[in-house]
C-alpha cells in the first residue's frame, strides 16, 4: 500500500513513476485483452466451423430452411483426399486439417511451375478436404474446395459435382474480395444458378466449361459447357474460369474424381 | 440528466458533428457504409471503444507523464478495441467477417484519440464517459445516414430488405454501382457538411484568404 502510494505521490514525469505507470499499464492491459481471447476462443472457433459447414451446405444446395446445420451436415463425409494420387488418406482429421495453412507450408505442400498455376496460387496443399454425400450407398453430391486469384484477391469457394463427377452441382465462393457490383456479382444467386446442370468435361475427359463474354443465346454452340460471364468484370470471370480448370484439371481433382468414380 | 451531460452529448449530434464539423474518421466512414447492417455495427463498436476509453483515460488522466501521454493512451484504446473485436467475433460472426479489418482500424481513428487527448485528459471520467458516447453517436449518426442512400441506391435494400426491385431480378430498379464505391461516401458526406453548413450558417469557416479587389498598377 505505501510503495503505491509513494509512486503515485511521485511527480508525473520523474523517471521512476514514468516507468512504473508504463509497465503497469501494460500489465493490466494485457491481463484484460488475454481474458477476454481466451474466455470467448470456443466460442468463436465454434462460430467459424459453422460458417465452414454453412458455406459447404448453401454452395451444394443443401441448406434446407428450418433444419439446423449441425443436423443437415450430418449427411456429408468429410474426407482427406491426397491429391497426387487421389487416393483417400485415413490418418488425417479432417476435422483438423486446415488445407489453408498446409499451403504455406513448404513440407505439406508443393510449389507449382508457372505453367502449372493457372489459378494463380503458387503452392497447392499435397492434401485437400472433400465432402461426399451418399444416397443409399451411391455417391450422390461431390464438394471439392477451390481457390485461385481473380482480379483484386484469392477467391475460395467450393464446387460441388452430381454423382457422376462432371456435371455442376453448385459454385460459390465463401471468401473474397473483388469490386462489390461487378466482379462482387460472383455473390449474384442468378449467376451461381446458372452453373447448375453444366458439365466441366468434354466427352474426351478435358475441362471444357468456359464463361462466355456477351451471355450464352440459344444459337450458342455446346452450351453445356458455356456459362454467362459476368458483366463488366472480366478479369473476375477469367479468375473463375482459371480456378475451375485447375482444380479440375490433372493437377487438382481430376485423379481423385476418377478414383472415387471407378469405385462407384 | 443535467443540462451539462445533455450538452455534452447532444452537441456532437449535429452542432460539433465529429465527421461533418470536426471532420475526423472519414476513413472509416468510406469504407463500412455499403449496408446499414455493417454500418450499425460499426457505430456500436466505436460508440462502445470511444466512450470507455474516454471514462478509463480520464481515470488515469492524473497520474499519466506527459513523455509518454500518447503510448498511454493508444494502449489503452488498443486493449479496448481488441477486446471489442473478440466479442464481435463470438457474437456477431457474419457482420464481423464483413467488418474485417475496419473493427481493428478503430485504433487509429481519429475520433477516439481526438477525443482522449482534447477532452478525457482535462475532465473527469463521467463527463469524459458521456462525451465519447455523444462523438460516437455523432459518427453513427453520419454512418447510418451515408449507409442508408448507399444501401439503397447501390442494392436497392435497406438492413438487406429488398426495397426498390432490381432489373437483374426482373423489377425495374437498375442500381447505381457507384453507391457501392468508396467515391459515393464522399459525395455523400459533402452533401450532408453543405445541408447543415446551410441550416446552420454559424458552421460555414471564414475564408482563409480573400481575393483583393483590382490592384492598381502603381501600387505594385
Amino acid at each position: 500500500m505505501n510503495l503505491i502510494k509513494k509512486y503515485l505521490g511521485l511527480p508525473n514525469d520523474s523517471r521512476a513513476k514514468t516507468l512504473v505507470v508504463a509497465i503497469t499499464l501494460c500489465l493490466v492491459c494485457s491481463v484484460l485483452v488475454s481474458t477476454a481471447a481466451v474466455v470467448l476462443k470456443p466460442r468463436q472457433d465454434a462460430n467459424k466451423a459453422l460458417d465452414r459447414k454453412r458455406n459447404i451446405l448453401t454452395i451444394a444446395g443443401m441448406m434446407q430452411p428450418g433444419a439446423s446445420i449441425e443436423e443437415s451436415f450430418s449427411k456429408i463425409e468429410s474426407r482427406v483426399v491426397d491429391m497426387e494420387t487421389g487416393q483417400f488418406v485415413d490418418d488425417v482429421d479432417p476435422e483438423k486439417y486446415d488445407q489453408r495453412k498446409a499451403a504455406k507450408d513448404p513440407a505439406m505442400s508443393v510449389a507449382l511451375s508457372k505453367d502449372q498455376d493457372i489459378a494463380s496460387i503458387r503452392r497447392q496443399a499435397r492434401y485437400a478436404t472433400v465432402y461426399l454425400v451418399r444416397k443409399n450407398g451411391k455417391l450422390a453430391t461431390i464438394i471439392l474446395p477451390v481457390h485461385g486469384y481473380g482480379l483484386w484477391s484469392t477467391m475460395y469457394g467450393f464446387v460441388a459435382l452430381e454423382g457422376d463427377g462432371k456435371t455442376v452441382k453448385g459454385l460459390g465462393f465463401y471468401e473474397h474480395a473483388e469490386t462489390p457490383g461487378l466482379g462482387g456479382e460472383v455473390d449474384n444467386p442468378a449467376w451461381k444458378a446458372k452453373w447448375i446442370g453444366k458439365e466441366i468435361y468434354d466427352p474426351q475427359g478435358k475441362v471444357a466449361i468456359e464463361l462466355l463474354k456477351g451471355g450464352v443465346g440459344p444459337t450458342t454452340p455446346d452450351p453445356q459447357y458455356k456459362v454467362d460471364a459476368l458483366a463488366g468484370a472480366t478479369l473476375t470471370s477469367r479468375g473463375v474460369e482459371n480456378l475451375v480448370h485447375y482444380w479440375l484439371g490433372s493437377n487438382g481433382f481430376q485423379p481423385f474424381l476418377k478414383n472415387v468414380l471407378s469405385e462407384g | 440528466m443535467n443540462a451539462n451531460i445533455k450538452s455534452v452529448v447532444y452537441d456532437p449530434l449535429i452542432d460539433n458533428n465529429p465527421i461533418t464539423w470536426q471532420i475526423l474518421g472519414i476513413c472509416s466512414a468510406l469504407a463500412v457504409t455499403t449496408s446499414m447492417n455493417t454500418a450499425l455495427l460499426m457505430s456500436v463498436a466505436l460508440t462502445t471503444v470511444v466512450a470507455l476509453s474516454n471514462a478509463s483515460i480520464s481515470m488515469v488522466r492524473n497520474h499519466v507523464p506527459g513523455s509518454i501521454r500518447i503510448i498511454v493512451q493508444m494502449i489503452i484504446i488498443a486493449s479496448l478495441v481488441i477486446i471489442v473485436d473478440q466479442f464481435l467475433k463470438a457474437y456477431a460472426y457474419e457482420t464481423a467477417k464483413k467488418l474485417s479489418v475496419f473493427v481493428g482500424l478503430i485504433i487509429t481513428n481519429c475520433i477516439v484519440m481526438g477525443r482522449a487527448e482534447a477532452y478525457a485528459m482535462s475532465h473527469d471520467p463521467k463527463m469524459s464517459f458521456f462525451d465519447g458516447l455523444g462523438n460516437g453517436l455523432g459518427y453513427s449518426l453520419v454512418l447510418m445516414t451515408v449507409a442508408f442512400f448507399r444501401e439503397l441506391l447501390g442494392a436497392g435494400s435497406l438492413f438487406g430488405i429488398q426495397i426498390l426491385p432490381l432489373t437483374s431480378d426482373g423489377g425495374w430498379y437498375q442500381s447505381n454501382g457507384m453507391m457501392l464505391l468508396p467515391p459515393s461516401a464522399f459525395f455523400i458526406i459533402g452533401f450532408m457538411i453543405w445541408a447543415i453548413r446551410t441550416w446552420k450558417p454559424k458552421q460555414v469557416e471564414e475564408p482563409d484568404f480573400k481575393i483583393h479587389e483590382e490592384q492598381t498598377p502603381d501600387l505594385i
